[in-house]
């Protein structure tokens, strides 16, 4: 579904990608880990086109297409999301008619006729118990004044209303608890089927042991430098990152 | 240049909808500012001699003055000697009704989505239609007047009702009040006028359509609404103009009377054109309006959507001289490539108990400057005065100019006056979180903007807030920055 192949960007001539190769199919979760300015949100935003990084060199294919050619709503349209590390706020702007406005216009692009308000509204219903969200934060003005945990919780549930084929989760963890993790984590488990893939971009473990990874995969500088199951995951919990830092720097300097 | 700007440049394309102009004969004033253009004005519209030495009188004011020059807006001298002052489209007799209304002239405001055939128009607003210097057609008097309720136009009403004019006339906004206010009062042609009775609820959204149609023509309404003890009406006002190279004129003015427990809601959606992309043409928009809360308890709201206009001078104000009395103004004003805006309000605290309300939302985009000017003025008797005031002004790009000029002048210690003021960019995040949802970036600016106005759109009638949505999608598009 998704191939990556020897992705470079960079942001205002800095590079950081420095040569991405991931293959995700369909039905599968990768993971991608890694220490603190690796690269792994840079890889998110590449991923959903913003714009302040410059693909320097590379492709990347999905379902067929070349991705970076497409513009980021297109993206979207595609079947690309991307649950937002912070998502931005907009004032006066009620997550319904966001999202209204949103659904209609990627089942425009799909083919497919807008939903009335009446259908839309049972659409939302159904999808709001997947995340237990409240009807009232719906009808407030988008993330503002929403709490961390709301904020991801409306993510997810935004994802279940636009129903992508490739789901990139960016550190949706943090500043979760633990109630709110579990919550999240079970509506993206419901959301998985085997024609969708998800990526979840984390600093720590504790995420995979809800939404349980086919494959986990280390950044470093820029590159994948490690690949493995789920309990690459465990190790890594344990050991840190610092093993893999001087693993791959002893191979640079040999 | 940043990138920001590049996709500005690309993509502030969109022409003004209602830049068509029609043919058709016209009786015109010859071109020329003197006593005798305005005898000829009075005498045309045969007018009693009080209103012709009131005019008269208004022009030896207007002679002794000079134009304001305090407004944070630059334009060329107007030269007021090569103006037409009225120009009417010519009647072989005047119509009693709307049937009798020239269909070509009827057709200017269906071009307009304005449907003046009382059976078609959706039931609740009834229009007045000023094109250039009168009124041609007025919808629903009859229904309107069982009520007691008079609807027509200023020139109607000075020959029906001139004690009501005589009255009121000049009564809020005098003609020595500012320079545009004395030239209107000299050379005003037409407008609407509105009288509401004691006691009685206007049952339908009353409103006025100015269209300015011929060259080189100045446009002078007038409109005077009068409501008495406990009434009520919502009056709406619309207006475009067609895209001429030169820049036209417009100085109307606008007196609200509210007797006592009486309710005056007034909104606009001002949407004269604004010029080109490049700064070429456009109408100077130099209006007064003016309300009087003369009545304990009355209240007077003012919401305006303004758009268009080249040059807008505009301070839509409340004099709350009854005890309780109540001031509101909500606007959004929106400039984009080289519109200038100087707009706010003025809340004349007089009685005791009085509270106003200000909210402002400026959107500057392009290279357009933006500005909100507005006074609090606490008076000695008005014990516990409120006013509350909110200014927030929202950027498009890096070439355009948000300002606010907030005056506050407190002579009474028991007033309670509060201002707040924000000024926030379309943030790229914004854009790329509603592009990442497969929104379109013109839809995501819309979305926004709304979402930001949707204070002030609250305020406006239904029917109206849906178009004023539209208008402002349609004015800022292509201006993402």
């Amino acid at each position: 579904m998704l191939s990556i192949k020897n992705l470079h960007a960079s942001i205002e001539g800095t590079p950081i990608l420095r040569g991405i190769n991931l293959e995700v199919k369909a039905g599968e979760v990768h993971a991608i880990m890694g220490p603190n300015g690796s690269g792994k949100s840079t890889l998110a935003s590449v991923l959903a086109g913003r714009e302040e990084y410059e693909v320097t060199e590379g492709e990347v294919i999905f379902k067929g297409i070349d991705l970076l050619e497409l513009s980021p709503e297109v993206r979207a349209r595609e079947g690309v999301f991307l649950a937002f590390q912070y998502p931005v706020e907009i004032p006066g702007v009620s997550s319904t008619n966001f999202l209204r406005t949103a659904v209609n216009q990627v089942r425009e692009y799909r083919g497919l006729d807008p939903l009335d308000a009446v259908k839309f509204l049972t659409l939302m219903k159904e999808k709001m118990k997947l995340v237990e969200i409240d009807q009232k934060l719906l009808s407030r003005s988008l993330n503002e004044g929403f709490s961390g945990g709301e904020k991801k919780r409306n993510e997810i549930f935004q994802m279940a209303m636009l129903d992508p084929t490739l789901s990139i989760l960016d550190e949706t963890d943090s500043g979760l608890d633990i109630d709110a993790l579990r919550i999240v984590s079970n509506g993206v488990n419901q959301l998985k089927s085997d024609k969708n893939a998800t990526i979840v971009v984390t600093h720590y473990q504790r995420l995979l042991d809800y939404i349980v990874p086919d494959f986990v995969h280390v950044l470093y500088n820029g590159r994948i430098v490690k690949s493995g199951t789920k309990e690459l995951a465990m190790e890594l919990e344990e050991k840190g990152y610092d093993w893999i830092k001087e693993e791959v720097d002893s191979k640079a300097t040999v | 240049m940043s990138k920001d700007n590049q996709i500005l440049e690309e993509l502030t394309s969109k022409e003004y909808e209602h830049g068509w102009s029609v043919n058709y004969e016209a009786d015109e004033a010859p071109v020329g500012l003197t006593e005798e253009t305005i005898r000829w004005i009075s005498a045309k519209k045969e007018e009693p001699q009080w209103l012709l030495d009131w005019r008269l009188k208004a022009f030896k004011t207007w002679q002794a003055m000079s134009e304001p020059k305090w407004a944070n807006v630059h334009y060329p001298k107007i030269d007021l000697q090569s103006l037409k002052y009225y120009s009417a489209p010519k009647l072989a007799n005047k119509p009693k009704n709307l049937d009798e209304v020239d269909p070509e002239l009827l057709d200017i405001y269906k071009r307009l989505g304005i449907n003046l055939n009382e059976q078609k128009r959706l039931q609740g607003i009834a229009v007045d239609a000023v094109l250039d210097s009168v009124s041609v057609a007025t919808t629903f008097k009859g229904t309107l007047s069982k009520l007691g309720i008079v609807f027509c136009s200023f020139s109607e009403a000075v020959k029906e009702h001139p004690e009501l004019v005589k009255k009121y006339l000049g009564s809020v906004v005098p003609m020595t009040d500012n320079y545009y206010a004395a030239l209107n009062a000299a050379v005003f042609s037409d407008g609407s006028f509105c009288y509401i009775p004691k006691g009685v609820r206007c049952p339908m959204e009353l409103s006025t359509y100015f269209r300015i149609n011929a060259a080189n023509t100045g446009q002078f309404e007038r409109t005077l609404i009068v409501a008495e003890d406990e009434s009520y009406v919502s009056y709406l006002e619309g207006c475009t103009a067609p895209q001429r190279d030169e820049n036209q004129l417009h100085a109307a003015v606008v007196e609200i009377y509210a007797g006592a427990h009486a309710e005056v809601k007034y909104s606009t959606v001002q949407n004269w054109f604004p010029g080109s992309k490049e700064g070429v043409g456009g109408i100077y928009n130099f209006v007064t309006k003016r309300g009087i809360c003369a009545g304990d308890f009355s209240k007077i709201s003012w919401t305006q959507v303004e758009t268009g206009s080249a040059v807008t001078w505009k301070y839509p104000s409340c004099i709350l001289k009854g005890d309780n009395s109540i001031g509101e103004f909500y606007s959004v004003a929106v400039t984009n490539n080289y519109q200038q805006a100087d707009t706010g309000t003025k809340m004349i605290h007089i009685g005791k108990n009085t509270k106003s309300r200000i909210v402002s939302k400026g959107i500057s985009a392009g290279k357009s400057q933006n500005s909100y000017r507005g006074q609090v003025q606490v008076m000695k008797r008005a014990t516990n005065a409120r006013n509350f005031s909110q200014c927030d002004s929202l950027l498009m790009g890096d070439r355009c100019g948000a300002h606010t000029f907030p005056y506050i002048d407190i002579n009474n210690p028991t007033a309670k006056v509060e201002h707040e003021a924000t000024t926030s960019k379309i943030g790229e995040d914004q854009l790329f979180y509603c592009n990442q949802r497969g929104i379109a970036t013109e839809d995501a600016v819309a979305l926004i903007v709304n979402g930001y106005a949707k204070e002030v759109l609250n305020q406006l009638p239904m029917e109206f807030a849906v178009e004023a949505q539209k208008l402002l999608a349609l004015t800022l598009e292509g201006s993402v920055g």
